[in-house]
């Protein structure tokens, strides 16, 4: 069964969406839509990954909640989940 | 590329800098979406509480594009301190450089210059820093 979950784009990234703001995924998990996001978009998933872990310059939320309190890249999503990726705003 | 920026946003800016000190203060100037107009100033939280290090909540960080979304506003500046280092772009600031379509000012408290401070803003794009005029309105 396929799911329909909302990811919303920052603009660092919307090359890769052809300047989308929105687009569509499925998966269970996050790390599924991200993999289906690279399948759509590809060499997306070079930029929130690596090492096969999420790369800590960018924040993912899973209906405003960070993933890194839902379990990462194992959080569950299911149809109607609205996912958000914005880079981090930090530096020294 | 300039930045156009008011005297009063600068003060308010330095103003927070020192009032920070020792820790990077930081924050965003928002704007109407495509104007390139540094309207709004508001100062965030640096969550790292660090003299060398800033940066935003994640939770903070939702909030505020989600206030931008609303508003119709974008971020047109987004700034912070360098307690003890000259106002350019650290390595860090440019690895973690999101936002392609922000000026990045940067601001110096450094004993060495002080009372005096630096004030200067970049484009930081694809890892590459240009500096860029700072032009000020009263």
């Amino acid at each position: 069964m396929t799911t329909a979950i909302e990811v919303r784009i920052p603009t660092i990234l919307r090359p890769f969406t052809k300047e989308q703001k929105v687009v569509a995924a499925s998966g269970e998990t996050l790390s599924a839509v991200i993999a289906d996001l690279d399948v759509q978009y590809p060499g997306i998933s070079e930029r929130l990954l690596e090492n096969g872990a999420l790369r800590r310059f960018i924040n993912l939320y899973v209906n405003d909640e960070d993933v890194r309190f839902l379990g990462g890249l194992d959080a569950p999503v299911k149809s109607g989940d609205s996912i958000t990726i914005l880079p981090a705003v930090a530096g020294g | 590329m300039t930045l156009k920026i008011s005297q009063a946003h600068i003060d308010a800016m330095l103003a927070q800098s020192r009032a920070e000190y020792p820790d990077e203060a930081c924050g965003v100037i928002l704007g109407p979406i495509g104007k390139d107009h540094a309207m709004r100033l508001k100062p965030m939280i640096n969550a790292a509480h660090s003299p060398t290090f800033y940066e935003f909540d994640p939770k903070d960080l939702l909030s505020l594009y989600r206030e931008i979304d609303e508003n119709d506003e974008e971020i047109v500046v987004i700034y912070h301190s360098h307690t003890e280092t000259e106002a350019y772009p650290s390595r860090t600031d440019i690895a973690y450089a999101g936002e392609p379509g922000a000026h990045y000012v940067l601001i110096s408290t450094r004993e060495e210059i002080a009372p005096a401070t630096e004030f200067r803003s970049y484009r930081i794009i694809d890892g590459v820093v240009t500096e860029e005029e700072v032009s000020i309105s009263e």
